[in-house]
């Protein structure tokens, strides 16, 4: 019988008027791994800032180890050995592994200098105790993601935390990385540490998490063992009452075999790609499966004009192109929604019309009298996306980067389809949405496809490739290794094996 | 019954309306247009006796901050795009000295030529050496500057060169165009054009969106060096233009034209609400923000306050209102 470490009782906040959280009920026990549920703007990030001591709740309390505590910044927080992993890494990447553990709470020496030794010290055995094998010399900014947001956990266990809040930490690791994370949270909970895991991946929750909450509309929906769980139920209890067959396949009647959009015949570049050949056809969702670094994204980019190509050629509708920059891939009707949105995709401190037009206003589409752009037309249009995609958001005005991440990536979406593009290149366009944002820009890419456009998709989870691809390649170490019919892939298993090699 | 409802919810959707216009209104967006406001209405009051609000007073004002607007405005977009150019006196300097010489030996038409095509050069020069060599354009323009007034100096000896020419000294600065100075028809001619290629023109566009995330905007189709340089070339072009509107207003060209005046140009974009982190821009706000700087250096003299306490007076007024612009994070 585990103990209850957490309890947050009836907490509620509102900003503005606006409810978020509704008489919430969180309980987290000692030694347990919690996943924490929810579409987008459920209000999972907000109570986990009130348990941060980042917001205040307006009404409830919360029980820290049988004591009723108050949070009124994250140094309290800490103190009651509540820590977070950030989703956006917060470490120096110039300074050294134990450098950035220690940071502001360094070991001094005698004279009191500060004392590097002793932190390495510090730093190395904290790693043994988490059995990793980070050498506390080295730069943060020579580790890989994974290692990175191990650091970032052995900061926390550092300040002596016992609950751990870790915001999609897989979200950008590999399969291997991701392994590692696991095996550690376990090790971890074994400690009789807590952890509560915010993620929209449900395969990896099954995997790692002990009991789920689900919050709605900000209120607690369920709370239960995994075990009595099946990830349909979770998902009809994230989406409530909103039919899920977004993620089930659809034979899609609009390919047309007998028109090529795109052609791609030995293409290899200096970063990634060596000697693809693929073609696209009319009608088309033509998926890209690999894993992390196996050279999808480099060859979308390619396509783009993004990485320079050196040899193979490049055809659409059958003519012989030249891509040397986005500029000239635009031209020939060719968009990319490129894989990170807030680094590539938006500038998030512009407005959701200033990133609509952008692409427009390269493409000479919004001119007025020659010289201006046409605020106004530019403002209908970025009106009627807003309609047409649902994206919440009061008016055009509004700084992209206040967004929620499903609204963002409409607005991606949105600015690339006002260009009217002939082939779209989708890498990762689900990744960090919520299930149902992911729901409906499947849908986006069903409609493109029954539009009679091609679309080329990556996606690193399967069972989105499975719903919408009519043809899936398989791209290892810069090549294409296989080719599959959608008909030939039986089930979510079977690409799992034949991606692993088996 | 009905009725009722329905007033009351068309009461309640005003009040929205009207907090929610509360709420929209960023008033650091507009802290340039208060802080002059402020200050003009002081100097007002206080300086009464003094001939503050005169008509002379006032124009000069305008004339003596002509070349500093000018720079402003270029330096707008060179701010917005994420850049510095720290060049831009220096510029003027070796401009006026050129364009002097020129005229004196060639003739009105090719000294105007002359001076803007050595801003334009040096422009190309900056503009290649950060885009394509990927140097920074702290130093680059740094280096510049110590090029330009080197340079100036070395062809000059350090003299002034006199222009004798009454058309030019006419148009660029100490005549008037009809009942207006002509500074301040360049003035207003520099805000006209640069307003509008700002707001309204797609590459003032583009130099928002490299300086608001520069790798988004290449993945939107930008050459966003292709901005760079040309916001660079623009930005000397017009420094050129203003070391020859020094040269007419002071009838010479001399090194010491526009000498330290980045600084005076920066903090006027600035105070105008343009970001030094690129992306987020005005040009109305900079020329309130450089006339504004030109009303505190006025009223200082005016109060009689000696030269070094008008130095830490002008300070303090631009750390001030550059602070109160600093939009807080939002989370």
């Amino acid at each position: 019988m585990s103990s209850t470490i957490v309890q947050m009782q009836g907490i509620t906040k509102s900003f503005n008027t606006i409810p978020v959280l509704n008489q919430v009920n969180f309980e987290l026990r000692k030694g347990e791994i919690h996943a924490l549920l929810g579409e987008n703007g459920a209000g999972k990030s907000t109570l986990m800032k009130i348990l941060r001591g980042v917001y205040q709740a307006d009404a409830g309390k919360i029980i820290v180890q049988g004591h009723e505590v108050k949070l009124a910044s994250s140094s309290d927080a800490r103190n009651n050995g509540i820590s977070m992993v950030f989703q956006e890494f917060s470490l120096i990447p110039t300074l050294s592994v134990a450098q950035n553990i220690y940071l502001t709470r360094e070991p001094r020496s005698k004279f009191g200098l500060l004392d590097d030794r002793e932190c390495e010290k510090r730093s190395k055995s904290l790693f043994d105790e988490m059995e990793v094998d980070i050498d506390p010399k080295s730069l943060v900014e020579e580790l890989s993601t994974g290692y990175r947001q191990l650091t970032e956990i052995a900061t926390a266990l550092s300040q002596e935390a016992r609950i751990l809040i870790l915001d999609e930490p897989t979200a950008s690791l590999t399969h291997t990385e991701t392994l590692a994370l696991f095996s550690l949270m376990r090790r971890l909970k074994e400690k009789g540490i807590s952890i509560i895991y915010i993620s929209h991946r449900m395969e990896e929750i099954f995997q790692i998490a002990d009991r789920i909450t689900v919050l709605r509309d900000g209120q607690n929906i369920i709370t239960d063992d995994v075990d009595n769980l099946t990830i349909q139920e979770v998902i009809e209890h994230i989406l409530g009452k909103k039919a899920e067959k977004a993620l089930q396949w659809e034979e899609n009647t609009c390919v047309d075999r007998s028109q090529t959009l795109l052609e791609i015949t030995n293409v290899s570049c200096n970063r990634g790609v060596k000697d693809i050949s693929l073609s696209l056809f009319k009608g088309e969702v033509l998926g890209l499966a690999g894993l992390m670094g196996s050279g999808r994204t480099e060859l979308i980019q390619a396509i783009f004009g993004m990485n320079p190509i050196k040899s193979g050629e490049i055809r659409v509708k059958g003519n012989k192109i030249s891509i040397q920059n986005p500029e000239s891939a635009m031209r020939a009707q060719i968009a990319l929604i490129p894989e990170d949105r807030r680094l590539q995709g938006l500038i998030l401190i512009h407005s959701i019309k200033d990133n609509f037009v952008l692409p427009m206003i390269k493409l000479n589409r919004l001119q007025r009298r020659k010289l201006f752009v046409d605020d106004q037309k530019g403002n209908d249009l970025s009106i009627h996306y807003l309609n047409k995609f649902k994206i919440r958001s009061d008016s055009i005005n509004k700084v992209v980067g206040l967004l929620s991440g499903g609204n963002q990536q409409k607005v991606v979406i949105s600015k690339w389809l006002s260009t009217d593009p002939e082939i779209l290149l989708m890498d990762e366009p689900t990744a960090g949405v919520d299930i149902g944002t992911k729901g409906e820009i499947i849908e986006i890419v069903r409609q493109l496809a029954g539009e009679g456009k091609g679309v080329i998709f990556v996606s690193s989870e399967l069972q989105e490739l499975l719903a919408v691809c009519d043809r899936i390649l398989i791209i290892k170490k810069g090549k294409v290794e296989q080719e599959l019919d959608r008909n030939q892939i039986s089930s979510e298993e079977r690409l799992h094996q034949i991606l692993q090699g088996a | 019954m009905t009725d009722h409802t329905v007033t009351q919810k068309h009461r309640s959707r005003l009040s929205e309306g009207f907090s929610d216009f509360v709420k929209r209104f960023y008033w650091r967006d507009y802290v340039v247009y208060i802080t002059f406001l402020v200050i003009f209405t002081t100097f007002s009051i206080s300086l009464v006796d003094d001939g503050f609000l005169s008509r002379n007073n006032l124009l000069n004002i305008m004339r003596q901050t002509a070349t500093i607007s000018v720079m402003a405005v270029a330096m707008t977009f060179v701010l917005a795009s994420a850049e510095i150019d720290l060049s831009v006196g220096a510029v003027a300097g070796l401009a006026s000295v050129i364009t002097a010489i020129i005229i004196g030996q060639y003739g009105l038409f090719l000294g105007i030529i002359a001076g803007l095509l050595t801003g334009a050069l040096i422009g190309i020069i900056n503009g290649a050496l950060i885009t394509r060599v990927g140097i920074p354009s702290f130093l680059v323009t740094l280096g510049m500057q110590g090029i330009a007034t080197g340079t100036a100096m070395w062809i000059t000896d350090t003299a002034p060169i006199p222009i004798a020419n009454k058309t030019y000294t006419h148009i660029f600065g100490s005549g008037n165009f009809g009942p207006v100075p002509s500074l301040i028809v360049w003035t207003l001619i520099a805000l006209a054009i640069g307003h509008t290629v700002f707001r309204h023109t797609p590459y003032g566009r583009q130099v928002l969106a490299t300086g608001g995330n520069e790798i988004a905007a290449r993945y939107s189709g930008i050459n966003t060096k292709k901005i760079k340089f040309y916001t660079f070339a623009l930005m000397s072009t017009v420094a050129g233009l203003a070391g020859m509107l020094y040269a007419g207003r002071l009838h010479s060209g001399r090194f010491q034209w526009g000498q330290g005046d980045e600084l005076s140009v920066i903090a006027a974009v600035v105070l105008g609400g343009t970001s030094l982190f690129g992306g987020k821009g005005s040009v109305i706000g900079t020329i309130i923000g450089a006339i504004l700087i030109g009303l505190i250096n006025n009223g200082l003299i005016l109060m009689g306050l000696d030269a070094s306490q008008q130095m830490i007076i002008r300070g303090a007024i631009i750390i001030l209102a550059v602070a109160l612009t600093g939009r807080k994070q939002q989370s």
